[in-house]
């Protein structure tokens, strides 16, 4: 759902065009990494994720001529956060071909922060069989790992303060594209 | 036999050799001889009352015995002490919930001077000898007259007809009889009950409810709320069906029926129609068909789980109205003590029964007094006289007058006190008014001259 | 951490007694995570870690191995540790009061029970007397709140949303805590509901409910049936043989001609309504209530029902259980 922002909130760090071109680098060193396209799944982690990997798909089916499936994980159930707030309801999860056993699963997210929904992503990822590799593209690194996780590739590197809000919009989720930051200590 | 002793002043200190009370300054109140609301000035009349060797005398306060004590009644109400038709005592059989002492308290901090004990104890009340020894036993306390009631039939077994004769006969002088907790639902049974008892005067209190109509599942009222809540109930038709065929037995008869706890507008309009035919039907409702209704179940807690249960407002309104009338006779409290693991079921398996009889003041000026329904004096009535003659207990519900027995209690009109059932008298805490604020409350209760409770709190017993 | 995940949801209250506990947006918000529940359900590693640590207590008076089995695999796939205890439900004085044997249960530090009992109104008071989640798997002929949440969800699967829908439901409704709770949450998502009974089988004051509540009844099952409005889905009751000797009425063969889903009549509706579906919470008497063309058609949701319970119930659980204490304490 879109989020609602106070016009002007923040400074744009990537605009529609950088994330456009980060997103092609993206998708060259997901291509690089695995020498081809083989045994290739990307799966985005909701909701953002979920837009980015269908826009990683589409650019490696334009560069390499073949498909390459995205689909979803949700994380909601293996959080290791639950008792800190409501319950959410957790979000659609879609492994096409129905398996990931033997494949090279590439998880998409927005931003890559504490590593805690990285971490949980391998757990449930863990529960829908036994990939061959997994690695991670993030559009945003923006440290404090409280983890030991790290991304394989990366849009952008955003050193950044825990009172800071990184924000990114996607058209399919939001009206218009952007990452901003916000807030932070005066 | 109990450790309870007055707290209070000197001045109201009951000792043994007390012979004489002075109560000064209270607004005395006869009860209406008729049924109309009677207005409060008319029998209301501000003096002092000088009671020796438990008479109420002609002397001024100035003339009494000097060792007399004194009350201070300024503000209060002085009315007939509260006779009770319809009382659990639970002894002997079930002394975990209640003894005849305990029940005794309760009466007394209540201001009744005198309670008819229902005979469904364990063993149940249906020989002289048993009669007997809730006598005894009640006279051993002391703080309240206890009368008890007979089975009308052996072991309340609806079958054979108890010893009626006998239990009337003996030291109990037994005049009452029921099998209530059940319907004496043969009607030939009734029949010869009601013809047995003519000899000598007594009258049956029937509990009213059709078993055939009421299941032995039926745990509340038959109607939109048990309907969605899911609880088997019984509907007002089970009652009134029992009280057309015990009024028309009892004319055909011409013996005396009581109805016990009437609960419905049907049972009231029964009841209406028999007395204008002359039938000598009496009836008893309870203060908390008076006050509450059905709607209290929404919950399922069992301290509403009352038989008859609690009805809708148009019933309780229709109760209120006959008690007005006149149709309903007395109030009753049903005092029903339960330990509390027999409360702690789930609504349909829970026991039975409220605690009543130390409320009953309060609830009945309530919704009766201060719902501007009735006046002081028709409480006095609905409260004392009527109940007493009903029993026949010729000593209560006298008029207060130089010559009568002191059988007295004094109200405060303005008390204000909220319920708190963890300060019961009575042994169990099945109290549905917990919580509950009320502007009456009895303040001192007198019982042939000496003062059996004051303050909340009993005499030593 | 990722910014936007699953939106978070109106506080789920502490227990779950009544539909009447939920609104709209929590019924909408359970039967949506069903679904992905459904997707668990359906993989091989049948087990998500959400609830581990949990203690969830099965506190059966009345026994029912299809809901307690039910909650049981949905305890289990959730990680909670999940333990089945049959409450002896004494009415008598001498037993172990009700209050002193769940205490007894909640004093060990369980974080749920589910209880059924045979009386109504025990979740209920259990709920005041506990620390613990109460979850009502069933208290009389009161409700039974994840059995209406399971028809919902399986009716949606089929249908769509259910407002505006037309739902029949026939039966026994006196005596089903099915039927009180399924009146209650299709209300709440906006379907129609016509409830029709014999005379004798609808409860006390069902008028007046009806008309405060908003859903329709009648007598006669054949013009609902055949009439303007359509059915879109009909939920047939089970009938309790007993009922016919406590004088509710006449006999078996009297009920299934008057309002059994008998074979003529499900071919008449499914000739009129072939997108109709057919739904029974279970145990069916077969040839009583339903015919067996009718439990066995293809309009049939009996086992997809079954399927949706387990979903439905891990939902609840979930929900319940699982987020940050507070709320409706």
């Amino acid at each position: 759902m879109p989020r609602e922002d106070s016009p002007g909130e923040g400074r744009v760090v990537l605009s529609d065009a950088d994330i456009a071109r980060a997103l092609k680098r993206i998708a060259h060193e997901i291509l690089e990494a695995n020498k081809g396209a083989s045994d290739l799944v990307l799966l985005g982690i909701p909701s953002r994720g979920v837009l980015l990997a269908q826009r990683l798909a589409a650019i490696i089916a334009e560069v390499e001529g073949t498909a390459v499936p995205a689909g979803a994980l949700d994380i909601t159930m293996y959080r290791d956060d639950l008792r800190k707030q409501p319950t959410r309801t957790p979000m659609p999860t879609s492994i096409p071909g129905g398996t990931v056993d033997a494949r090279v699963v590439v998880l998409v997210d927005d931003v890559l922060y504490s590593g805690r929904t990285v971490r949980a992503a391998l757990d449930a990822l863990g529960d829908y069989g036994r990939p061959r590799a997994v690695r991670l593209a993030v559009l945003v690194d923006r440290g404090h790992r409280e983890l030991p996780i790290r991304a394989d590739h990366v849009g952008k590197n955003l050193p950044t303060s825990h009172s800071e809000k990184v924000r990114v919009r996607l058209l399919g989720h939001d009206d218009h594209e952007s990452v901003t930051i916000a807030g932070g200590e005066p | 036999m109990s450790d309870q002793k007055l707290t209070i002043g000197e001045k109201l200190s009951p000792g043994p050799g007390v012979r004489s009370l002075v109560i000064t300054g209270a607004r005395i109140v006869a009860s209406a001889p008729s049924v109309a609301t009677a207005t409060e000035t008319a029998d209301a009349r501000v003096a002092d009352v000088v009671i020796v060797d438990g008479v109420v005398t002609d002397l001024t306060a100035s003339e009494a015995p000097s060792d007399a004590q004194v009350i201070d009644a300024d503000g209060l109400i002085l009315l007939p002490g509260f006779v009770d038709l319809h009382t659990h005592l639970r002894e002997p059989g079930r002394e975990d919930a209640e003894t005849i002492c305990s029940g005794s308290r309760a009466a007394a901090v209540g201001g009744y001077t005198a309670i008819l004990a229902m005979a469904n104890t364990t063993p149940v009340t249906d020989t002289a000898e048993a009669a007997e020894r809730i006598l005894d036993l009640g006279r051993a306390c002391g703080l309240v007259d206890v009368q008890p009631i007979g089975a009308v039939t052996h072991d309340l077994a609806g079958g054979t007809l108890a010893e009626l004769g006998l239990m009337h006969r003996s030291r109990a002088r037994v005049n009452v009889f029921s099998d209530d907790g059940r319907c004496v639902a043969d009607a030939r049974v009734m029949r010869r009950a009601l013809e047995y008892i003519r000899s000598f005067g007594g009258v049956v209190s029937q509990h009213s409810q059709d078993p055939a109509l009421a299941g032995p599942n039926a745990c509340c009222h038959e109607g939109e709320l048990s309907g969605r809540l899911g609880l088997p109930g019984w509907p007002a038709v089970a009652e009134s069906v029992i009280i057309a065929r015990d009024v028309q037995l009892a004319r055909h008869t011409g013996s005396r029926v009581h109805v016990a706890h009437v609960s419905t507008a049907e049972g009231v309009d029964v009841i209406r129609w028999a007395k204008a035919q002359g039938i000598a039907v009496t009836a008893e409702v309870t203060p908390h068909h008076l006050a509450l209704t059905t709607e209290r179940l929404a919950a399922y807690d069992p301290v509403f789980k009352v038989n008859p249960p609690l009805r809708p407002i148009e019933d309780v309104q229709a109760v209120r109205s006959a008690l007005a009338d006149g149709t309903i006779d007395a109030v009753a409290t049903d005092h029903a003590p339960h330990a509390r693991h027999d409360k702690e079921h789930a609504f349909e398996d829970a026991a039975f029964g409220m605690l009543g009889l130390e409320t009953a003041l309060s609830v009945v000026a309530s919704v009766m007094v201060e719902g501007g329904l009735f006046g002081w004096s028709d409480l006095a009535r609905v409260m004392s006289s009527a109940p007493a003659g009903i029993a026949g207990l010729a000593d209560h519900g006298r008029p207060i007058v130089p010559g009568e027995p002191a059988n007295l209690v004094l109200v405060d009109p303005a008390a204000a006190i909220t319920v708190d059932r963890s300060s019961s008298q009575s042994l169990s805490r099945n109290n549905p008014w917990h919580g509950e604020q009320f502007r009456a409350a009895v303040h001192t209760t007198i019982l042939r001259g000496r003062v059996t409770a004051a303050e909340g709190a009993p005499a030593a017993c | 951490m990722s910014d936007s995940t699953a939106s978070a949801t109106a506080t789920m209250p502490r227990h779950l007694l009544s539909i009447a506990d939920l609104d709209a947006d929590l019924i909408r918000t359970l039967l949506d995570t069903a679904t992905q529940m459904q997707d668990v359900q359906r993989r091989e590693v049948k087990k998500i870690p959400t609830l581990r640590g949990r203690t969830v207590i099965n506190l059966f008076f009345e026994d029912s191995t299809r809901t307690r089995s039910s909650f049981e695999i949905a305890g289990k796939w959730m990680s909670a540790d999940t333990i089945n205890i049959t409450g002896k439900g004494s009415s008598t004085s001498k037993g172990e009061s009700l209050r002193d044997t769940v205490m007894t249960i909640d004093a060990m530090g369980v974080d749920a029970l589910v209880m059924r009992h045979s009386a109504s109104g025990a979740a209920h008071q259990v709920a005041g007397w506990v620390d613990a989640h109460v979850i009502n798997a069933g208290d009389g002929t009161h409700e039974h709140p994840t059995q209406a949440l399971l028809d919902a969800y399986t009716m949606e699967q089929r249908i769509g949303g259910l407002a505006g829908k037309h739902v029949v439901i026939v039966g026994d409704l006196t005596h089903s805590r099915v039927f009180r709770s399924n009146v209650l949450s299709l209300r709440m998502l906006g379907a129609d509901v016509t409830v029709v009974a014999p005379v004798t089988l609808m409860p006390s004051g069902i008028r007046a409910w009806s008309e405060a509540d908003g859903f329709a009844l009648s007598n006669d099952l054949d013009p609902i049936l055949t009439g303007d409005r359509g059915v879109d889905a009909l939920m047939m009751l089970r009938v309790q043989k007993e009922r016919m000797s406590g004088g509710y009425f006449p006999t078996a063969r009297e009920y299934t001609v008057g309002y059994g889903l008998t074979r003529p009549r499900l071919q008449r509706l499914v000739a009129d309504h072939p997108d109709v579906v057919i739904c029974h919470p279970g145990p069916m008497n077969r040839g009583l209530e339903i015919s067996a063309d009718a439990a066995d058609a293809a309009q049939s949701l009996i086992l997809d029902q079954v399927a949706a319970g387990v979903a439905v119930r891990m939902s609840v659980l979930y929900h319940l259980l699982a987020g940050a204490k507070g709320g409706a304490a």
